[in-house]
């Protein structure tokens, strides 16, 4: 098993490489998340004020 | 009276080339920028002047590229600014006539003035002078190409804030095969070896963006103008 | 017959696509990269001259192709939203910039953690690492320019025209290794001999490559619900569509 960890002695390669890549993939996830939570504020907000303003 | 296409485009021209020589310090500034960065390298790296010549190419290439940069700004600034290029655009003529000239007596007046300063700014660097014609050509091919990667970026960031500094963003990652190949050129010629098929294909990239470039030119002309 | 593909250029029904595709490409993303690490961190045999460095080829090929899929991806929906005026084009360009982004700053770390025990060296100004950055740049260019824009509608299209224009560095990017002497190794997976990497090393790659698709897919699918939010925040079908 701790060959495994020990990547034929690449380990502070290849794990940092996958840990960047497991990053990358993570801040996707939570960025386009984020993105789609503040449009749908954005568009609710929109809507309140129209109404707000409609008489 | 109706103006054929090359009537106007000969009309521009001779406005803009006007134009231009009205301000002459305008038409100064590159070509002293281009000096003065040029200067910096040898003055930054203390190098002897044979050692010099190794970098040349680089340094020449990087300051034409920046020289040209600070001119692109005002291909369509002045003319957008007071209304012109509305009325130019609402001219009938096209817009890619238009551009195509504005761009043109752009080159005239700063790329080909950079490849006459050249020789200078060459000797300064080192540069043997029987790379000179290898120099020359591929500053002149490579400062047209650059005029008309220019010309999309111009029309792009016209009236932008910081819109100078957006066009260097687009232009430059658009330029390193220029300056790749432009400098590869001169390099070769200074070591003797065969500088043909770099000058083929900085003449290919030229053609490519004279002919592809007037038409996403226009293209950015009528999205700003809309 | 080509009624679903007209329907594509309407801004509610691409929402809505993109709503309940959302959570099938994620789900079929995460067992494809499950399959690809596993087999290839574990079940792959060690390459005979890279060693177990080659395993960096699962994370770093397919974020490659990705950083360029995407691109062309974005190209291709500017130009649609340029000629044809659809404005789902925009949204669906704006969404791709940013992952293709992400991607190709994976490619340019994945690759250079690669290249430091393989070619000595963390970087090289060599013509296929070159034009990846340039790709990344273009990147950054084209989400620059729309922002830029007080009119959204004039940042869409001038950002559509640079993405455009930026598309030729995509075949630079892929031919490099052909068109010039390059430090970055040649094509194995696509060749005119077929495969030049055995099948236990090439499932868990083409699982990845298939993995990065379908979450490229997922993450668009959520950004484009946002972009086509922010495009169509006046209309009547938002009210309903942001109550879910």
């Amino acid at each position: 098993m701790s060959d495994f960890w020990f990547m034929g002695g690449y380990a502070r390669y290849v794990w940092p490489c996958f840990g960047f890549a497991g990053i990358v993939l993570l801040w996707n996830i939570w960025s386009a998340r984020r993105a789609l939570a503040a449009a749908k504020f954005r568009a609710t907000r929109a809507m309140a004020m129209a109404a707000g303003e409609a008489p | 009276m109706t103006v054929g296409a090359w009537e106007a485009f000969w009309l521009i021209v001779h406005r803009e080339m006007r134009l231009s020589f009205r301000r002459p310090e305008q038409l100064l500034q590159p070509l002293v920028f281009f000096l003065i960065v040029t200067t910096l390298f040898p003055l930054g790296l203390s190098l002897r002047l044979s050692l010099l010549k190794d970098i040349a190419p680089g340094v020449l290439w990087v300051a034409a590229l920046l020289a040209s940069l600070l001119s692109l700004d005002s291909l369509f600034k002045s003319d957008a600014d007071d209304g012109t290029l509305e009325q130019l655009a609402l001219s009938g003529q096209g817009l890619t006539v238009i551009v195509v000239a504005k761009t043109v007596a752009h080159w005239l007046v700063t790329g080909l003035a950079l490849v006459l300063v050249s020789p200078i700014v060459g000797t300064a660097l080192g540069i043997p002078t029987d790379a000179f014609a290898t120099m020359l050509l591929s500053l002149a091919l490579g400062t047209l190409t650059l005029s008309w990667l220019g010309a999309i970026g111009a029309g792009l960031t016209i009236g932008l804030r910081r819109g100078n500094v957006l066009l260097s963003l687009i232009v430059l990652p658009l330029a390193t095969p220029l300056l790749i190949f432009g400098a590869a050129a001169t390099e070769r010629a200074i070591s003797g070896a065969s500088v043909v098929g770099a000058l083929y294909f900085l003449a290919a990239l030229c053609v490519f963006t004279c002919t592809l470039a007037p038409f996403a030119a226009a293209a950015a002309l009528r999205i700003t103008l809309e | 017959m080509w009624t679903w593909f007209y329907k594509l250029a309407s801004p509610p029904h691409v929402f809505g696509v993109a709503v309940a595709l959302a959570p099938w490409l994620f789900s079929a993303a995460a067992l494809a990269i499950a399959y690809g690490l596993i087999a290839g961190l574990a079940i792959a045999p060690p390459d005979y001259q890279q060693g177990e460095a080659f395993r960096m080829i699962y994370a770093h090929v397919p974020s490659a192709i990705l950083s360029v899929t995407v691109y062309t991806v974005m190209a291709v929906a500017s130009a649609v939203a340029l000629i044809w005026r659809i404005k789902v084009g925009h949204a669906v360009a704006a969404a791709s910039a940013p992952i293709g982004a992400s991607f190709t700053l994976m490619t340019l770390v994945t690759g250079s953690l690669w290249g430091r025990p393989m070619w000595g060296t963390y970087w090289a100004w060599d013509p296929r690492l070159t034009s990846e950055l340039i790709l990344l740049f273009l990147y950054v260019g084209v989400m620059s320019l729309r922002s830029a824009f007080e009119d959204p509608a004039r940042g869409d299209r001038a950002a559509a025209l640079l993405a455009v224009v930026g598309v030729v560095n995509v075949p630079i990017v892929h031919f490099s290794v052909v068109w010039w002497n390059s430090l970055h190794q040649g094509a194995t997976i696509v060749t005119l001999e077929g495969p030049k990497m055995p099948g236990s090393m090439l499932w868990p790659l083409l699982s990845m490559w298939l993995g990065f698709m379908l979450f490229y897919g997922a993450v668009l699918c959520i950004r484009v619900q946002a972009e086509v939010l922010d495009r169509e925040r006046q209309s009547a079908w938002v009210r309903e569509a942001i109550k879910s």
